[in-house]
């Protein structure tokens, strides 16, 4: 079967299904790695946002992160700076910028781009070992849950 | 490790959870009453990685799984030595051969995990452990081969490892290794898969340093073949490596593989100094 017709026949059911949306080869970084506009359209959902912060198999974000009000869920690591009032010095734009691609704010930082589909080295097929295409590959989080993870970011507040 | 002190005092002042500990302990580890030499200072060559006491695996683990490496009878690793023991005396193959009857008993092998992997001068490559047991399998053996990655392999790794436990690991870079060295240094620090990240992003930049529920190390292959209390049995250097690439959501490389070969002696060169504490006791 001819790559061009499959990858055109994928590329408009993904159209179709995701209208309004920003592809992760099309997000507009600014010069500080702030992303102005919302990747998906549509206001992110907080309570999702928690969720896929926790969910290992989504943003895991709790590997490297510690956060208070995420007490209820066990271990959180500390490999990057604890994210308690985030949402007090930080833009939505900016927090959108670092979850879709940390590396544009803080050159070579060891958190992962989760809006990002290309430029990898071997990149697998998620955490099976075996390997990808990188035509196939997905971003870690939807468009609509980095807005999600966004928006719960931005409830935390230092009170 | 300047982030690293941060962190470590960050955590201290907090009064944080048990699980916060940060950084490794200063515990001392003696197997059976002889002491091992688990904290020094780094090889030469690590210089430009800002490390500058190499430690072992067995600093960041909780004081249970720590004990367990203290004592022969306790360490449960030591069953597959015994099986690799009956291994050694049976004769396989067409050559109606058994380990011993080349090398007598395994004291025969005092020394040797302390310099593996190593430049074979004959073969023109270097040859980890594993490569050489199933040299003698097949070539002065003539039996099947172990698979690379198996538990017969590596219980006859841990068998051959006992005999050095406590020496020295001193594997040489230089010469006709260098190449190969250089291939393994390449590889732990390209940043693989989708999370790109490296060995040396978790090993090197973070160790001390919690992710998640795992006290991050140094990645030291002293202590391989390893038991580990998660699978209960042995776990080679080549499957651990092989389970860090695939979390990085990487396509992995084979136990055994060429790549594999070159990022062992790169892991263990980093060890140069520590004792050997195979088979060590893992979570
Ligand atoms: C593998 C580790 C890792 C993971 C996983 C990770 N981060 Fe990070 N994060 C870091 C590090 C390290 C930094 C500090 C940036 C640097 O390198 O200087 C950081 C920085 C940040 C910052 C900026 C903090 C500040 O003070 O400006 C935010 C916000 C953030 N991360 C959110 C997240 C979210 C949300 C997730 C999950 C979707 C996540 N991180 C997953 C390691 C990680
Ligand atoms: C995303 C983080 C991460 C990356 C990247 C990573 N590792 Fe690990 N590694 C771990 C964790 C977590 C453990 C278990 C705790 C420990 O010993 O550090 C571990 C354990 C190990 C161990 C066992 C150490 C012992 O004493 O039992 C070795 C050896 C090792 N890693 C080598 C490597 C090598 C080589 C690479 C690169 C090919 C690598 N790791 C990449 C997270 C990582």
């Amino acid at each position: 079967m001819n790559l061009i017709a499959k990858t055109t026949a994928a590329m408009l059911l993904a159209g179709a299904a995701v209208a309004g949306e920003v592809k992760p080869a099309n997000v507009t970084f600014d010069d500080y790695g702030a992303v102005a506009e919302s990747l998906s359209g549509t206001a992110g959902d907080p309570e999702n946002g928690r969720a896929l912060m926790i969910a290992r198999s989504k943003g895991n974000c709790l590997a490297c992160h510690q956060v208070s009000a995420l007490d209820e869920a066990p271990f959180h690591g500390e490999v990057g700076p604890m994210l308690d009032g985030i949402g007090e010095y930080r833009t939505a734009e900016e927090l959108r910028g670092i979850v879709a691609n940390a590396k544009m704010m803080f050159d070579g930082t060891v958190m992962p781009a989760f809006y990002k589909t290309s430029g990898f080295v071997r990149p697998g097929d998620g955490y099976t070992g075996k390997g990808a295409n990188e035509e196939d590959l997905t971003p870690i989080l939807s468009a609509q849950e980095i807005e999600d993870v966004v928006a719960f970011l931005m409830t935390l507040q230092s009170s | 490790m300047r982030y690293k002190t941060m962190t470590a005092v960050a955590a201290l002042v907090l009064s944080a959870p048990a699980a916060f500990a940060g950084g490794a302990d200063d515990d001392t580890l003696a197997i059976d009453g002889q002491e091992m030499v688990t904290k020094t200072t780094a090889p030469a060559h690590m210089e430009e990685t800002g490390i500058d006491t190499i430690m072992s695996g067995w600093h960041f683990r909780e004081d249970d799984t720590q004990s367990m490496q203290m004592d022969t009878f306790d360490n449960p690793g030591m069953i597959f030595v015994d099986q690799a023991m009956d291994a050694w005396n049976t004769v396989e193959g067409n050559a109606e051969k058994s380990c011993a009857s080349c090398h007598e008993g395994p004291e025969s092998m005092e020394g040797v995990r302390a310099v593996y992997p190593k430049w074979n001068e004959e073969a023109g490559e270097v040859r980890t452990l594993a490569m050489q047991i199933n040299d003698c399998r097949e070539t002065q053996m003539e039996a099947e081969p172990y698979k690379y990655d198996s538990a017969p392999m590596a219980a006859m790794e841990a068998l051959i490892s006992v005999q050095s436990r406590g020496m020295k690991v001193d594997v040489a870079i230089d010469g006709p290794a260098a190449d190969t060295w250089e291939q393994g240094k390449d590889l732990y620090y390209t940043r693989t898969g989708q999370l790109e990240l490296s060995c040396a992003n978790c090993h090197e930049d973070n160790y001390g340093n919690y992710i998640r529920a795992d006290h991050l190390s140094q990645g030291q292959i002293n202590g391989f073949p390893t038991y580990r209390l998660k699978n209960a049995r042995l776990n080679t250097a080549h499957g651990r490596f092989k389970g860090c690439v695939r979390d990085t959501r990487a396509e992995t490389y084979a136990p055994g593989s060429p790549e594999f070969v070159a990022l062992e002696l790169y892991v263990a060169s980093r060890g140069n100094g520590l004792s050997v504490e195979a088979p060590a006791v893992r979570n």
